[in-house]
């Protein structure tokens, strides 16, 4: 399943946000969207996975998603956004539960889900005892669970230290040459984009408009050795948004 | 880099950290209080203390010991207690109902909010003679006193317990396509149940309260019957005994709402 964003633009009252927003997520590809602060990335993936409606455009599904997902368009929250009364099975559970699938059927596939992560002696445990990128990995066990047909990912690694940062993105890459998932992937962090990104959609700063849109052509599994490369890159992306950040950041908040 | 052989010298940098983190203390309280009742029993065996004014903590002791022999406390507990139950336990289920509606509805909130802070406030103790004529001087004026006193505080802390649950895991709820009735089960009610466990204590404190004051009007029993008569006939040491009961009585409330707080709030860091 492809998703297209066709002509989105989005006002609060009278102030713009986004303006002729128009790209493509190809099945099997991570589309990273970068930006100044308060350009609307988030905004934006909130219509993607329809939990906002913009003022003008739509977010078109094209094909439909594959039979066994359960929610084809899953988030994946910069918070976590994990129940902190529930243990981390009971996490999972709670997004099965819903469609029905309880009992020996559920523990299939929560075993598998946090296997898949790294997270099978962690299954009983609360989330308070959980550290930042363990909570962050429940989430995307969580995310896994109801087999997403395109995840969405706000920020996911900008809460966490730097080094924990670094081992999830490594499992973020691992997963996906494992699996080919489709992603949306939003970021502030230039090198999170260009080494997990088949593209990058570069917006302005408000009203966010698409400055550019760069492919990295280079396979997923190779860019740890191309760091030349990938550093040429992130240079790029970084002249592109200099200004544009440095303008956003001297700008007077009017909210 | 000084010479490793040479002393350090210089000052310590000073502490001013610590402080502003007071910790439980279970020895506290009951030393506090067997000092008090000791000095208390100590001033009134020596003469400092009129009985008049204040019988010794030994005669109120023996006023209760009295009530319990002749079978009479039993009685009066029993009475207290099941208004209290039946007032509160009505009051409270009125008010999660009520205060649910007014924290998911906005029909719900804009009528039952503005009610809530124009009765509130209102003492129910001045409307007991109103209740008294509307539902008779028997038990249904006293629980509905109670129930009255329980329910508002209830909607209060309930509705503001469900405006404050974090509104990331309903839209994480939202996003997981959870129905409405899940997300209110599974997300709301959880996440509000801290400040409904809070309100509880403050509408127990208020339905005892209630309860002495229901009870001084046409009660044969009760704890507040037992003060009132205590109180008429000038019996200091009964008067006392009963006091020390309310007491008690809230002691064992708190203690109730407070393991319960333990229970459903463990996953609290």
């Amino acid at each position: 399943m492809d998703l297209h964003l066709s002509q989105i633009s989005h006002a609060y009252d009278d102030v713009t946000v986004l303006e002729n927003i128009d790209f493509h997520i190809e099945t099997g590809q991570i589309v990273c969207l970068i930006g100044p602060s308060g350009c609307g990335k988030s905004t934006l993936l909130r219509f993607i996975g329809g939990l906002e409606l913009p003022t003008s455009g739509a977010v078109m599904q094209i094909g439909s998603p594959p039979k066994d997902s359960l929610n084809p368009l899953t988030y994946i929250f910069q918070d976590f956004a994990l129940l902190p009364w529930r243990s981390v099975r009971g996490n999972i559970s709670l997004v099965l539960e819903d469609h029905g699938i309880k009992g020996t059927a559920a523990k299939a596939i929560i075993d598998d889900v946090l296997l898949r992560t790294k997270l099978q002696d962690f299954g009983d445990a609360l989330p308070k005892q959980l550290s930042g990128g363990m909570k962050q990995r429940v989430a995307i066990a969580r995310a896994l669970a109801v087999k997403p047909a395109c995840l969405l990912m706000d920020e996911p690694l900008s809460a966490l230290d730097s080094q924990t940062r670094e081992l999830l993105m490594d499992d973020l890459i691992d997963l996906w040459l494992k699996e080919r998932y489709t992603a949306c992937y939003v970021t502030h962090n230039l090198n999170e984009a260009v080494r997990l990104g088949h593209k990058v959609v570069v917006l302005s700063r408000r009203p966010g408009k698409i400055r550019e849109i760069v492919s990295i052509d280079i396979p997923l599994e190779e860019r740890k050795n191309n760091p030349a490369k990938l550093q040429e890159y992130q240079d790029y992306l970084w002249n592109l948004m200099r200004d544009e950040a440095r303008a956003a950041d001297q700008e007077l908040n009017h909210a | 880099m000084p010479d490793k052989n040479e002393p350090i010298t210089g000052n310590p940098v000073p502490y001013r950290g610590g402080g502003f983190a007071p910790r439980p203390n279970r020895i506290i309280a009951p030393v506090l209080f067997i000092v008090l009742i000791t000095v208390w029993e100590t001033g009134s065996r020596l003469g400092w203390i009129s009985p008049i004014v204040l019988p010794a903590p030994s005669e109120a002791f023996n006023a209760f010991k009295e009530l319990f022999v002749s079978g009479q406390l039993a009685l009066h507990l029993s009475a207290s207690l099941q208004r209290l139950v039946v007032g509160w336990i009505c009051g409270t289920i009125l008010g999660l109902v009520f205060g649910f509606a007014a924290g998911l509805f906005t029909m719900a909130r804009g009528g039952i909010v503005p009610f809530v802070a124009a009765i509130f406030p209102i003492p129910k103790i001045a409307l007991l003679p109103l209740f008294i004529i509307w539902f008779g001087i028997g038990e249904e004026s006293k629980i509905a006193t109670i129930l009255f006193g329980t329910f508002f505080p209830t909607v209060i802390a309930v509705y503001g317990g469900v405006d404050n649950v974090d509104r990331g895991l309903i839209r994480m709820g939202q996003s997981f396509n959870l129905s409405w009735w899940s997300i209110t089960r599974k997300i709301i009610l959880p996440g509000a149940l801290p400040a409904i466990l809070s309100g509880f204590r403050i509408s127990a404190s208020i339905s005892i309260i209630l309860l002495v004051a229901a009870e001084m009007i046409g009660a044969e029993y009760g704890i507040g019957a037992y003060v009132l008569l205590a109180g008429n006939l000038m019996a200091m040491d009964q008067l006392v005994a009963g006091v020390a009961m309310l007491s008690i009585l809230g002691l064992s409330v708190s203690w109730v709402i407070g393991r319960a707080e333990k229970y459903f709030l463990n996953w609290r860091v």
